[in-house]
């Protein structure tokens, strides 16, 4: 059993904690928030032991592996005090406000040879795998353009109080929701070297952007756009869609569905000409424990496995994590350039 | 219970295969009446048992539930709280603030049974205030099942916060006369955790279905769980998001010894009927077993 921690108790670190809780490889053994709140709530009715200082935390409980969901600002002064003393660590999203100091932190997990992963769990949904494989495999043929979107319904109105509305603490639409689409755009595709046109429109939110639209042009020099809105309440809940399109045929993927046009048969592939839909029944694998999508338990089970298996090559390692924060940085220097 | 009962996800846009029809869905159920028009035909096919989540437009169907005659033999099981309500809220608002905004009254104040909970953290109460809260909008309508979230049952589960279930199933049954229920995606793992802290033979709605989607730990595991009948089971996403055809997927389930209701949602006449004289016709088949092996042990 691996000994592990978590810091940071809002929505992510609550929902790491019950996935780790119930893993057969980890004994969660301690948790540490800012808040006596929700301290108190876990020292009334768990039985892990509580903290608020992370340091004593990880000073007195011989962790093997820490998970970290504090807010962004945080995120470097806690990886390097456990990367200090040896610990695993699986870090939230997005790594660091700062990508170069992220990729220092990266380099010196690779030297001390410690697993080390951020929360993209994009990078661990079926359909989005399976349209990474097939733009591989060459199946829409020579790209001409990309699509990434993000839509969700989180700031409807005007008002706000978390960390998420504070731009310096990593809060905002770019940090909180375009950090998904922008890492999947590195992931199925590669990391954009050049943006152009920023807009991060403030529809709501008084201090933070609420959309962001870009043009993303990749090292190939193939260009796309990106488009995030988490002011749009059309939709129930956060939907992450990418759209690839060949001379070919076209590629849609979203979480839920894989939707590929091909002009041609594919024979090599099984595919007809025309329209194909697959979707996640057929191409997610069952989890042990599930709790709101089978990727957030996936990410973590991938981390343990990890951790038992010594492998330190990860689909989202610290390093690509850094990739994504400096696309982030890019953005926000283009659009203070356009103002 | 009754052997079928109706669902709401249809109504609120939840399709776990397709994000794209569940934004056709939200077009087609956009008033209140067009939800009520297939409850109505529900009703006509025989289905008086509606399960559904304390979303806020619920509130609104509930006033027509309450005075419409056609209406008159209808249950609802509430299932609550809906989730993402509050997870989006959380996002915005922490979680604190999200308490706050849920939280009937001003939780701050010290003269109200939140304000009260609250100062002295006693976070039983504060879960009672909040199943009061969602309870409200079915006033006047037999609730004699009330469900737990998924979310929030494997969320308890995960977390090993067990009070948290041995106090609400208390509650329901004292406050409500009803039956405390818990949806979930891990059945084996939750039955053996309620049985630990002593809630025996509990109802507990789950993921059932031929290819063993959402079915955590595997369908193997499930099946000697469902036949070793220590709980009383209700079959949800049987169709596993549409993928198993209607006859295949319900002929499965209902051949299953161990499952007492199945759960299923649909928008058309004819889907409904369809699927409901499927149950029925597979369901017969099942239970005519029972009265044989009965006289035989007579005989």
């Amino acid at each position: 059993m691996i000994r592990a921690g978590i810091i940071g108790l809002g929505k992510m670190g609550i929902s790491h904690a019950a996935i780790l809780g119930a893993h057969p490889d980890i004994n969660l053994v301690a948790v540490c928030d800012s808040s006596s709140l929700i301290i108190d709530v876990f020292k009334k009715y768990s039985k892990f032991e509580t903290f608020s200082d992370y340091k004593k935390m990880i000073d007195s409980m011989n962790l093997e592996a820490l998970v970290i969901a504090s807010p962004t600002k945080y995120h470097g002064e806690m990886v390097s005090y456990a990367l200090q003393n040896n610990i695993h660590l699986f870090c939230e999203k997005p790594f660091s406000l700062n990508y170069e100091d992220g990729k220092k932190l990266a380099l010196q997990a690779g030297q001390l040879k410690l697993v080390n992963q951020v929360g993209y769990h994009n990078r661990f949904i079926g359909t989005f795998n399976e349209a990474k494989r097939l733009l591989s495999a060459n199946l829409i043929g020579e790209l001409y353009h990309f699509s990434g979107e993000s839509y969700g319904p989180v700031v409807l109105k005007e008002k706000g109080g978390t960390w998420r509305s504070e731009r310096n603490a990593g809060g905002g639409c770019l940090y909180d929701y375009a950090s998904h689409t922008i890492d999947l755009i590195n992931f199925i595709l590669a990391k954009p070297v050049k943006v152009a046109g920023t807009q991060l429109k403030f529809i709501f939110s008084k201090d933070v952007e609420d959309a962001v639209f870009s043009n993303l042009t990749l090292e190939s020099g193939l260009s796309g756009q990106l488009s995030v809105n988490w002011s749009d309440e059309t939709y129930r809940k956060m939907n992450t869609q990418i759209t690839l399109f060949g001379k070919k045929g076209k590629i849609i993927a979203d979480a839920t569905e894989l939707k590929i046009y091909l002009k041609e048969d594919n024979k090599a592939f099984g595919l007809t000409k025309g329209w194909t839909i697959k979707d996640i029944t057929g191409l997610t694998q069952n989890v042990d424990f599930y709790l709101r999508g089978e990727e957030y338990s996936a990410q973590l089970d991938y981390f343990i496995q990890n951790i038992k298996t010594k492998e330190l090559r990860n689909i989202s390692s610290f390093e690509t994590a850094s990739q994504t924060d400096e696309v982030i940085s890019l953005l926000l220097n283009d659009n203070s350039s356009n103002n | 219970m009754d052997r079928v009962i109706f669902g709401d996800n249809q109504f609120f846009g939840v399709n776990h295969s397709s994000d794209e029809k569940s934004r056709a869905q939200v077009i087609k159920f956009k008033d209140n009446q067009s939800i009520l028009n297939v409850l109505g035909i529900a009703v006509d096919e025989g289905i008086n048992t509606f399960m559904c989540t304390t979303h806020d437009r619920i509130y609104e169907i509930c006033h027509t539930i309450r005075s419409d005659s056609k209406f008159e033999n209808f249950q609802i099981y509430p299932c609550m709280p809906y989730a993402h309500k509050y997870a989006n809220a959380v996002t915005e608002l922490g979680i604190i603030g999200t308490i706050k905004q849920y939280v009937p009254g001003n939780i701050f104040s010290t003269f109200a049974k939140g304000g009260l909970a609250f100062v002295k953290k006693d976070f039983i109460s504060m879960m009672e205030l909040m199943v009061d809260s969602e309870m409200k909008m079915f006033r006047g309508i037999p609730t004699p099942v009330i469900f737990i979230q998924n979310v929030i049952t494997d969320l308890l589960l995960g977390l090993g916060m067990t009070d948290f279930f041995t106090s609400f199933h208390k509650y329901i049954r004292e406050k409500y006369h009803a039956e405390p229920a818990y949806i979930t995606m891990n059945l084996p793992l939750l039955l053996n955790t309620l049985e630990s802290c002593g809630i025996e033979n509990p109802t507990i709605c789950a993921s059932i279905n031929k290819i063993g989607f959402r079915m955590s730990g595997g369908k193997e595991v499930y099946e000697k769980t469902i036949a070793e009948k220590r709980c009383r089971l209700i079959a949800m996403q049987v169709l596993a998001a549409g993928t198993i055809p209607p006859r295949e997927a319900l002929e499965y389930v209902c051949g299953m010894d161990g499952i007492e209701s199945i759960l299923f949602g649909a928008s058309s006449r004819a889907n409904i009927r369809n699927s409901k004289e499927l149950i029925d016709l597979y369901s017969k088949r099942t239970t005519a077993r029972f009265p044989l092996d009965t006289q035989t042990a007579l005989n």
